[in-house]
């Protein structure tokens, strides 16, 4: 899909994507030459075919993670499903140079479905470690999602 | 106005090059798998992973490696016959481990990761849901090829479910046709249905390794194996008799 300025003839540039939490999507797109700005929005329907294909718009913000459509989309999956190796550890655990989770971050992460969490918990650990912090937050974990664009994790 | 192909700037979305990215993770881990099989028959209820289960283990007792992928992923069967114990499935960077079945068998399934019982559901909004969910049960199949650690491995058995839809998808992620067992009874009602999916793996450029045959000598009557045989000039491999023992396994082994 590409979109294109007809009256300046030239091709669109992806601006940014947001994703209401409704099901649907909304792209934009900037024309180069004259600064237009158009949107894309797609229904749910829509929307899902784009996850389906393990694909995401805009381009990908973190690697590819092993099942990572499997765990995303699948409804029915068991809670033992992953080992993943161990719960975040919490201050009492961290020593020097590791990675801990505060306990309103734990409680966070606890929130999401444990067929996924894994996934999750990984993301943001593999976020917090590139860039030096030592401990992940609420904070950190919305600032996450903001700049790599992991709307509902 | 200018047209699709016509437009020719880099695209910050790269959808191309994001599925360019999963066949290539997909050819990546398949690298070490010296060979594929997949084994269909466009006809359910024949056997199909009974057939792929017990060969599977008889290749594990002939010394070799072998992994097999239930890609029946609405009616998964595998881990059940594989006497797969069920674990949580170990998640590293190098990809989740695959179960480790009967006789050293490798194996991945929907089966050991949805609830007991469950079906396989995803999330997303219901209403035109067949719109989409071809798409995602064929992103399962291909994160099933590619995200397991399967190693290296001698055999990597793919067990088809009824139809020709999944064998598709197989042949567009793998980038080619894969070899295909065919597993037929003897009636000649499978004969017909087989004969179709046979017809679409040549047509898409399988080879055709051969037919097995089951559920011989009791009161399904036919001789669907031997007319397929003839007709698509390929072998009857096994005649799988009602209670096969393992030698008859071994034999299967030793045509395939």
């Amino acid at each position: 899909m590409k979109f294109l300025c007809v009256e300046c003839d030239q091709q669109m540039a992806f601006g940014e994507r947001q994703l209401p939490g409704d099901g649907t999507l909304a792209a934009t797109f900037k024309c180069p030459k004259c600064g237009r700005v158009v949107a894309m929005l797609t229904n749910p329907m829509e929307t899902q075919l784009v996850s389906s294909l393990g694909v995401e718009i805009g381009g990908r913000t973190v690697p590819a993670q092993p099942l990572e459509t499997v765990r995303k989309m699948v409804a029915t999956g068991r809670d033992d499903a992953f080992d993943e190796g161990g719960e975040p550890r919490g201050h009492a655990a961290g020593h020097n140079g590791a990675l801990t989770w505060s306990a309103d971050a734990q409680e966070r992460l606890s929130r999401v479905p444990s067929f996924v969490r894994g996934m999750v918990k990984k993301i943001y650990g593999d976020y917090a470690k590139e860039r030096g912090i030592t401990e992940i937050t609420p904070a950190v974990m919305d600032t996450a999602r903001a700049e790599l664009g992991l709307e509902g994790m | 106005m200018r047209t699709y192909h016509q437009l020719t700037d880099p695209d910050r979305s790269g959808l191309g090059e994001q599925i360019g990215a999963q066949r290539k993770r997909v050819a990546d881990r398949l690298a070490g798998v010296r060979r594929i099989v997949a084994v269909m028959s466009g006809k359910g209820g024949v056997g199909k992973s009974y057939v792929t289960a017990n060969l599977a283990r008889a290749l594990g007792r002939a010394g070799k490696a072998v992994g097999v992928l239930d890609a029946d992923l609405n009616g998964p069967t595998i881990p059940g016959l594989l006497q797969t114990p069920h674990a949580a499935r170990r998640t590293t960077d190098q990809g989740v481990e695959p179960a480790i079945g009967a006789d050293g068998v490798k194996c991945i399934s929907m089966a050991l990761l949805l609830e007991d019982g469950a079906p396989l559901a995803f999330k997303g909004p219901t209403a035109e849901s067949f719109v989409w969910r071809g798409a995602m049960e064929a992103s399962a199949l291909r994160e099933f090829l590619g995200d397991i650690a399967w190693g290296d491995l001698d055999t990597l058995l793919l067990d088809l479910p009824p139809g020709m839809q999944r064998y598709i998808e197989l042949c567009d992620i793998l980038g080619n046709p894969p070899p295909v067992l065919t597993v037929t009874i003897p009636t000649p009602e499978s004969r017909d249905a087989v004969r179709r999916a046979m017809r679409a793996a040549v047509e898409r450029g399988s080879q055709l390794l051969g037919i097995v045959e089951n559920m011989v000598g009791g009161e399904l009557k036919g001789s669907a194996g031997d007319e397929l045989a003839q007709e698509y000039a390929t072998p009857v491999l096994a005649r799988i008799p009602w209670h096969p023992t393992p030698d008859t396994w071994n034999r299967l082994v030793a045509q395939l």
